[in-house]
C-alpha cells in the first residue's frame, strides 16, 4: 500500500538521462501530433455538419449521404487510432519504461 | 403476463444477482484501496467492459436512440462525439494518471501543487459534475417507470425513484468499488445483448438492407431527406446563426468531456498496472463504438417502425424510443407475446442501466469527498483507513438522497441533452487542469485552482443564463426569461475560458516545483512507485 519515498534528486537525475529523454519524445511526439490530428478531424466533421448542409446531404449510395458516411469514417478513424496507439506502445514505449523501471527498482532495494 | 409483470420479474433478477455480487465483494472490501479502487485486481477486459457500462449510461441507450428516432442525423452527431472522446482519454489520460493517482482525480491534480486548495476545488467539481450527470440519469428514471413497469401515477413514479435510489445506495455503500464494477459488468453484458438483438431483428425485417432502412425511416418521420441530414434539432434555420454554432459547442463538449468525468477517470486505478489500463480503455472503445452503431439502427428502426407521432404521445424528448421499438418489432416478427417478451426484456435492461451508472456515480461523488475534501482538507491527512471510508459510506448516502430528490422534483428534458450539460462542465473545469497538471511544467496550484473553478463557474453561469433556464417555451423555467447566452451548451466559450484561466494564473504566480515535476514526469511514463494491485 505505501508508496516508496524517492529522493527528489533521484527523479531530476533519471529525468536527464537519454533513455528516459528518448521515451518521453516517443510518447509525445507520438501522442501530441496525433490529438491534433483527430481533433481536427472530428471539429472538421462537426463544422461541415453546422456550415455545409448542401455538401453533407449529397446521396451516394441509395438513401446513405455524405453525412451518414463521414460519421461511419469518424468511427473507422477512432479504431484505426486506438489498434495504432496499442501497437506503437507496445513496440515503442513499454520495452523502454519497462527498462527504466527496473533499472529505478533496483537501485532502491 | 403483461409486459410489466414480466419486466419487473426479469428487473428484481437483475436486482437479486447483482444484490449476491455485491455483499460478495463487500466480503473482500478490508482496505482503502479495495473501497476506492477495488483492489486494483480487475483485469483490463473486465474493466474495459465495465468502461463500457459506466458510459452507455440511460443517456446513451435511451437518449440517444430517441434523439435519432425523433431528430435523425442530428442524434447520431452525439454519439460519434461521445465515442472520438476515448481517444484523448486513450492517448493522453489514462496511463499517465494509472501511474500518478491513487484513488480520485485530485490525486493527479494535487500531485506538485499545494495541497489543500487544489483537492477543494478538485472536489467541488467532481461533486458538481457527477450530479448534473446524476440528475440526468434520475430525469430517465423518472420518465420511462410509466412506459416500463406501468407506473402511472406520480406516487408511483416517485416509489419507483426512491426504490432505484436505495438500491444504488445499498450497492455503493456495500459494494464499494469491486461491487460496482461487478454492477457495471453485468449490466454491460447484457445491454449489449438485448441492444444486439433488436439491432439485428430490425436491420433482418429491412433485408439488412441500410438504405432501406433509411428511406423509410425519413418517409415516416415526416421530413424526407433532411432527416438524414443535420439540422432537425441543433443548428436549425430557426435558430439563425446561433444554432449553428451550439452545434459546434455541443461537438466540443462531447470530445473534451469524457477524459474530464470523475466516474470515468477513476476507473483507471481498478487495474494493477498503466498497461491495463490502456488495455481496458482499447475495451472499452471496441465495445462503446459498437453500441453507438446498434443504437443508430436502434434509432432509424424506431423512426421508422413506431414513428415519431407515437413515440412523442408516450415521451415527448423520445426517450422511450427503444423500448417502443422492441415492442414493435417483437410484435412484427413473434406476434403478441414475442412484443411483450422483447419490451420486457429492453424494460428491464434499461433499469438495470439506470442504476449501474447512478451507482457508479455515486461512488465517484462519495470517494472525492471523503478521500480529497475530509482526509486531505478537513483533517489535514490526519485520519485512519476506517474513518475515511466510513465517511465515504455516510457520503455516499447522503449523495444517493440528493439524487433521489432531485429525480423526483426533475422534469421531462432529453436525458441525452442534460448529459451533454455535465459533459460541459467536465470539459471546462476538470479536463485543462487535468492536461495541464500531466504535461506542462510551469503549472502550479494558482493556475490548477483558476482553471477548475474559471471552466466551472463559467459553464454553470451561462447555462444558468442560457435558453436552457428561461426565456423559451421547453425551458426549465417557462414563465420567466432572463436569458442572455443565445446558446444551450457553454462549451465553446467556456472550455477556453478554462484553459485561459489556468494560463493566466499560472503566470501570475511565481510558485513552481522543479523536482515535484520531475518526479511527476517520471513516475507518470515509468510507472515507478505507481500503486499496486492489493493481493488476498
Amino acid at each position: 500500500m505505501t508508496t516508496e519515498q524517492h529522493d527528489s534528486s533521484v527523479y531530476e537525475q533519471i529525468r536527464a538521462t537519454d533513455r528516459f529523454q528518448e521515451l518521453r519524445r516517443r510518447y509525445r511526439s507520438w501522442a501530441f501530433p496525433m490529438t491534433v490530428a483527430f481533433l481536427v478531424w472530428y471539429l472538421l466533421y462537426v463544422v461541415l455538419s453546422a456550415f455545409a448542409r448542401d455538401f453533407m446531404a449529397i446521396k451516394v449510395l441509395g438513401n446513405i449521404n455524405v453525412a451518414l458516411i463521414f460519421g461511419l469514417l469518424q468511427f473507422v478513424s477512432t479504431f484505426y487510432i486506438s489498434w495504432a496507439y496499442a501497437r506503437h506502445s507496445a513496440a515503442k514505449l513499454d520495452p523502454l519504461a519497462d527498462e527504466l523501471r527496473g533499472e529505478i527498482e533496483k537501485v532502491e532495494k | 403476463m403483461s409486459h410489466t409483470t414480466l419486466a419487473t420479474v426479469l428487473f428484481l433478477l437483475f436486482v437479486v444477482g447483482t444484490l449476491a455480487i455485491t455483499f460478495w465483494a463487500s466480503r473482500q472490501n478490508k482496505t482503502a484501496a479495495d473501497y476506492y479502487a477495488g483492489g486494483r485486481a480487475f483485469s483490463a477486459a473486465q474493466n474495459g467492459l465495465a468502461i463500457g457500462g459506466d458510459y452507455m449510461s440511460a443517456a446513451s441507450f435511451l437518449g440517444i436512440a430517441g434523439l435519432i428516432a425523433l431528430y435523425g442525423y442530428d442524434g447520431f452527431l452525439y454519439s460519434i462525439g461521445f465515442l472520438v472522446a476515448w481517444l484523448v482519454a486513450l492517448l493522453l489520460v489514462a496511463e499517465l494518471m494509472r501511474n500518478s493517482g491513487k484513488y480520485t482525480m485530485a490525486d493527479v491534480l494535487a500531485f506538485r501543487m499545494s495541497p489543500r486548495p487544489v483537492r477543494t476545488a478538485a472536489g467541488v467539481s467532481t461533486i458538481v459534475v457527477s450530479i448534473f450527470y446524476l440528475l440526468a440519469q434520475m430525469v430517465g428514471a423518472g420518465a420511462l417507470v410509466g412506459l416500463l413497469l406501468g407506473i402511472t401515477s406520480d406516487s408511483g413514479k416517485a416509489l419507483t425513484i426512491v426504490g432505484v435510489g436505495i438500491l444504488m445506495i445499498v450497492y455503493v455503500v456495500v459494494g464499494g468499488m469491486k461491487g460496482t464494477t461487478w454492477v457495471q459488468i453485468v449490466k454491460a453484458v447484457l445491454l449489449m445483448g438485448g441492444a444486439t438483438l433488436v439491432t439485428l431483428l430490425v436491420l433482418g425485417k429491412y433485408g439488412f438492407n441500410v438504405s432501406n432502412l433509411l428511406g423509410t425511416a425519413a418517409e415516416q418521420s415526416g421530413k424526407g431527406d433532411s432527416f438524414l441530414n443535420a439540422g432537425q434539432r441543433y443548428g436549425t434555420d430557426a435558430q439563425g446563426i446561433w444554432g449553428k454554432f451550439d452545434l459546434i459547442s455541443l461537438g466540443l463538449a462531447l470530445v473534451l468531456g469524457t477524459a474530464g468525468l470523475p466516474h470515468i477517470l477513476i476507473r483507471f486505478y481498478t487495474v494493477p498496472t498503466a498497461k491495463d489500463a490502456r488495455k481496458s480503455v482499447l475495451w472499452g472503445i471496441g465495445i462503446i463504438g459498437t453500441f453507438y452503431l446498434l443504437t443508430l439502427v436502434l434509432g432509424f428502426g424506431a423512426a421508422a417502425m413506431v414513428g415519431s407521432e407515437a413515440i412523442r404521445a408516450e415521451n415527448a424528448a423520445g426517450n422511450t424510443a427503444a423500448p417502443q421499438l422492441a415492442l414493435a418489432i417483437g410484435n412484427a416478427i413473434f406476434g403478441d407475446v414475442g412484443g411483450t417478451i422483447l419490451l420486457a426484456v429492453i424494460a428491464a435492461v434499461a433499469f438495470a442501466t439506470i442504476l449501474a451508472v447512478v451507482a457508479g456515480l455515486t461512488l465517484a461523488s462519495s470517494s472525492s469527498f471523503a478521500h480529497d475534501l475530509y482526509a486531505h482538507v478537513f483533517k489535514r491527512g490526519n485520519v485512519t483507513e476506517k474513518q475515511e471510508i466510513l465517511v465515504a459510506r455516510i457520503s455516499a448516502f447522503v449523495i444517493g438522497a440528493v439524487a433521489i430528490g432531485l429525480g423526483i422534483l426533475a422534469q421531462a428534458q432529453n436525458v441525452a441533452f442534460l448529459v451533454a450539460l455535465a459533459f460541459a462542465i467536465a470539459a471546462s473545469g476538470n479536463l485543462p487542469a487535468i492536461l495541464y497538471s500531466l504535461f506542462w511544467k510551469r503549472f502550479n496550484t494558482a493556475g490548477a485552482v483558476a482553471s477548475i473553478y474559471g471552466g466551472l463557474v463559467s459553464a454553470l453561469v451561462l447555462v444558468i443564463f442560457s435558453p436552457v433556464v428561461s426565456g423559451r417555451p421547453t425551458s426549465l423555467i417557462k414563465d420567466m426569461d432572463f436569458h442572455w447566452f443565445p446558446m444551450e451548451n457553454p462549451g465553446l466559450f467556456s472550455i477556453p475560458i478554462g484553459f485561459l484561466c489556468g494560463y493566466i494564473a499560472t503566470r501570475m504566480s511565481k510558485e513552481y516545483n522543479e523536482s515535484k515535476y520531475a518526479e511527476m514526469e517520471v513516475r507518470s511514463l515509468t510507472g515507478v512507485g505507481a500503486e499496486k494491485a492489493s493481493t488476498h
